[in-house]
C-alpha cells in the first residue's frame, strides 16, 4: 500500500464531554481508523469509538494457568520422583503442603502476563510516534483532549476530513507528519 | 461538618493546575530543606547499615544476640515487622480499589511505593540470617549438582515462594500505575536528561483510547489478584510460627490475625509519612483530613480484631487447659518481659481507643501520636511473639533468656535509614500522588450526556 503523505489529522479538544461526542460524530461518519488520545481514562469512549473487547484477561488466565500447573508440578515431580524423602511413612504426594505454592506461582504466572501482556498489546515500548511531531500534543499528558484520524482511513481525505472535524469545533486541527 | 460532607479534593483545581501541582514537585519546585535534612540522616542511617551488614558478613550472625534457645531474635520480629507494614499499600491500591472508595487515590502511589520499601527491608533480613548470603541462591529449587531440592512441606520455602511474588507483584503494580505519569513528566521536563529517563520509562505512552482500555483492565485485574495475594502473604508468614510445635506459637488463629495486625501497622505507616509530606509540600488539599479521618477508622477497625486475637489468644490457653500454653500466657503478662507486654497492650489496645472520638480523628497531631504508637506496639507484638516465646519451651532446662546486642539494634535503625532513603528519593524524582487519577476527582473531569 502507497504511503499516505502525511500520518493524519489531530484535532484538540478541551472538554472530555466534546471529545465524547466528536469521537461519536466521527466513527457515525463512517471514520474506521480513528483513535481518541487523553489525560486519564474516559469510560464513554469505549462506546463512543465502538472499541472491541479488549484480550487481556484471556492472557491473565492462560498465565495463572500455567504458572499454577508449572508451580504444582514442580513440587510434585522433586518431592515424588527426583528426590523423595520419606518422613514418617508420610505420603509422598503431600497435596495439601503444595496449595500454598501453587497459589503464589499461580498469582506471579497472572501478574506477569497481566503487566507485560498490557504493555505488549499496547505496542509500547514505542520508542518513535507520529502524533509526539505536533508541539501540542504534549498536552495530552495534562489536560486537552485529542481525537486522531489517521490517513489510512478509506474515507480520509486531507481537505474533506479537516472541513469535517472543524465543523465538531475543536479547539484547533493540526496535521500530524510521519 | 462530618467527614462524608468534605470533599476529596480542595476546591478550585482544574484537570490542569492538578497535574502541575503534583508534577511541579518533581520537576520545577525547589527541593524543600527539610527533605535534604531528612536526607542528611537517613542516608546516615544507611550507611550504618552497610557498616552492619559487612561486620555481619566478616564476623557471622554471631554478632547478633541470637542464640540457642532463641534462634529467632530482631532479624525475624524486623522481618515481620516490615513486611506487615507492606501490606497497608497494597490494601489501598488493590482492596480499595475493588471496593470503590474513591478516597484511596490520592495516597495509593505512595503508600505503593511505601509497600515496595518495606518489602525491600524486610527481605534483607532472612536473607542476611542465613549466615551465608552469597549462597541464598539454594533457597529456590533450581538444578544443582548436589542432587537435592528444598522441602516444599516446609512454611519456610512457602515463605521464600510467598515474599518473592509479593514483591515482583507490588513492583509491577507500582510501575504500571506509574507509566501515565512518567509520560506528564516526560512532556513537562524542562530538560532534555528529564525527556530522555522519564521518556524511557514511559515507553511511548500516548493515552490513546484503545491503550487506557487495557490498562483500565490490566490494574482491575492486577487488584483482583494482589488482594488474594496479601492476605495469603502473611497467612503463610504467620505459618512459620503456628506451624512448629512452641507454646505460644502453635495456634489456629495466627493467620487472621497476623493479616489484621499487618493492616493495623501498615496503616500506622501510611499515616506516620502522610501526615509531615502533606505538611512540607502543601497537600492538604489532596490528602485531607477526610482521608486521615478515614484511615483513623481503617486503624480502629483492624486494631479491634488485633485486641480479639490478644484476648482470645489468652482465652484460648486458659479454655484448652494445656499446662505449656497457659504458662506461655502468664510468663508473658508476669515474667522477665512483662514491662514489653503491657507497653505491647497500651501502645496497640489502650491508646487506638482514641480513635473511636471524631475529635481525635480530626485532630492531626492526636492521629501522628497514636500512629508512632501503633508502630510501636506492632513492633512489641513481634518481640512478644517470636523470641519471648521460644525463652521458655516445654523443659526448663532448656530456657533461656533473650536480648538484642548493639549490632541488632544498628541494623534495625539502618533498615529504617534504606526505607527513608529509597522513600525520599521516591518523592523527590516520581510523582508521590497519582496524577491521572486526581485528574478523574476534579468535577470537570465528567462527561456529561445529553448535553449539545
Amino acid at each position: 500500500m502507497k504511503r499516505p503523505p502525511i500520518y493524519g489529522l489531530l484535532a484538540e479538544f478541551e472538554d472530555p464531554t466534546a471529545l465524547v461526542h466528536a469521537a461519536r460524530a466521527a466513527r457515525e461518519h463512517g471514520y474506521t481508523r480513528l483513535d481518541a488520545y487523553t489525560p486519564f481514562p474516559i469510560e464513554a469512549l469505549r462506546e463512543a469509538l465502538d472499541l472491541p473487547p479488549n484480550r487481556l484477561s484471556l492472557f491473565v488466565l492462560i498465565g495463572g494457568v500455567l504458572g499454577g500447573l508449572a508451580g504444582y508440578l514442580l513440587q510434585y515431580w522433586t518431592s515424588v520422583v527426583d528426590y523423595p524423602l520419606n518422613v514418617g511413612g508420610r505420603p509422598l504426594h503431600s497435596w495439601p503442603a503444595f496449595v500454598p505454592i501453587t497459589f503464589e506461582t499461580t498469582v506471579l504466572g497472572a501478574a506477569l502476563a497481566c503487566a507485560l501482556g498490557m504493555i505488549a498489546l499496547n505496542g509500547l515500548p514505542m520508542p518513535y510516534h507520529p502524533l509526539f511531531n505536533v508541539p501540542r500534543f504534549a498536552l495530552s499528558s495534562r489536560d486537552r483532549f485529542f481525537l486522531g484520524i489517521e490517513a489510512v482511513d478509506p474515507l480520509f481525505d486531507r481537505d474533506g476530513t479537516r472541513r469535517f472535524l472543524e465543523r465538531l469545533v475543536p479547539r484547533e486541527v493540526s496535521e500530524v507528519e510521519h | 461538618m462530618s467527614a462524608e460532607e468534605q470533599p476529596l479534593i480542595g476546591p478550585g483545581y482544574t484537570i490542569g493546575s492538578v497535574s502541575d501541582k503534583i508534577a511541579s514537585i518533581v520537576l520545577t519546585r525547589p527541593t524543600p530543606r527539610l527533605w535534604w535534612v531528612a536526607f542528611a540522616i537517613s542516608s546516615m542511617l544507611l550507611l550504618l547499615l552497610l557498616h552492619t551488614i559487612g561486620y555481619l558478613v566478616l564476623r557471622g550472625i554471631g554478632i547478633w544476640g541470637n542464640n540457642i534457645p532463641v534462634g529467632w531474635g530482631f532479624d525475624i520480629i524486623n522481618f515481620v515487622w516490615w513486611i506487615g507494614i507492606g501490606h497497608a499499600g497494597t490494601l489501598i491500591s488493590a482492596i480499595l480499589l475493588l471496593l470503590r472508595q474513591e478516597w484511596r487515590t490520592s495516597i495509593n502511589r505512595f503508600a505503593e511505593a511505601m509497600t515496595l520499601f518495606a518489602v525491600a527491608c524486610a527481605g534483607l533480613y532472612p536473607a542476611l540470617h542465613t549466615g551465608r548470603p552469597w549462597l541464598d541462591y539454594w533457597l529456590f529449587p533450581y538444578p544443582n549438582t548436589m542432587g537435592i531440592w528444598p522441602n516444599f512441606r516446609s512454611p519456610l520455602i512457602w515463605d521464600v515462594f510467598a515474599v518473592s511474588t509479593y514483591a515482583t507483584v507490588s513492583l509491577l503494580f507500582w510501575f504500571v500505575g506509574l507509566i501515565p505519569d512518567l509520560a506528564t513528566l516526560r512532556d513537562r521536563s524542562q530538560n532534555r536528561l528529564g525527556r530522555s529517563i522519564y521518556g524511557i520509562l514511559a515507553m511511548g505512552w500516548r493515552g490513546s483510547a484503545r491503550h487506557w482500555d487495557r490498562f483500565e483492565t490490566a490494574t482491575l485485574l492486577l487488584a483482583g489478584i494482589a488482594t488474594p495475594l496479601v492476605v495469603s502473604v502473611h497467612t503463610v508468614v504467620s505459618l512459620d510460627f503456628a506451624v512448629g510445635i512452641i507454646p505460644g506459637w502453635h495456634a489456629t488463629i495466627f493467620p487472621p490475625y497476623f493479616v489484621a495486625g499487618a493492616i493495623y501497622g501498615g496503616f500506622a505507616m501510611v499515616m506516620t509519612l502522610a501526615i509531615p509530606l502533606r505538611k512540607v509540600y502543601g497537600l492538604e488539599d489532596f490528602v485531607t483530613m477526610r482521608h486521615l479521618n478515614y484511615m483513623g477508622r481503617v486503624m480502629l477497625a483492624t486494631g479491634l480484631v488485633v485486641a480479639y486475637g490478644y484476648t482470645m489468644e489468652t482465652f484460648m490457653a486458659w479454655y484448652a487447659d494445656n499446662p505449656y500454653e497457659r504458662f506461655t500466657i502468664v510468663n508473658r503478662m508476669t515474667g522477665p518481659y512483662s514491662p514489653m507486654y503491657w507497653s505491647l497492650i497500651l501502645c496497640n489496645v489502650v491508646i487506638p481507643q482514641a480513635l473511636w472520638f471524631e475529635r481525635v480523628r480530626s485532630h492531626v497531631g492526636a492521629l501522628f501520636t497514636i500512629a508512632m504508637s501503633v508502630n510501636v506496639g506492632m513492633w512489641l507484638e513481634r518481640y512478644m511473639i517470636i523470641p519471648v516465646s521460644l525463652t521458655r519451651d516445654f523443659l526448663p532446662s532448656s530456657w533461656g533468656t533473650y536480648a538484642g546486642t548493639r549490632w541488632d539494634w544498628a541494623m534495625f535503625a539502618g533498615s529504617i535509614g534504606l526505607f527513608l532513603t529509597l522513600f525520599l528519593l521516591f518523592i523527590r524524582f516520581l510523582p508521590m500522588i497519582s496524577i491521572f487519577e486526581m485528574r478523574t476527582m476534579v468535577p470537570e473531569a465528567e462527561v456529561r450526556e445529553g448535553v449539545r
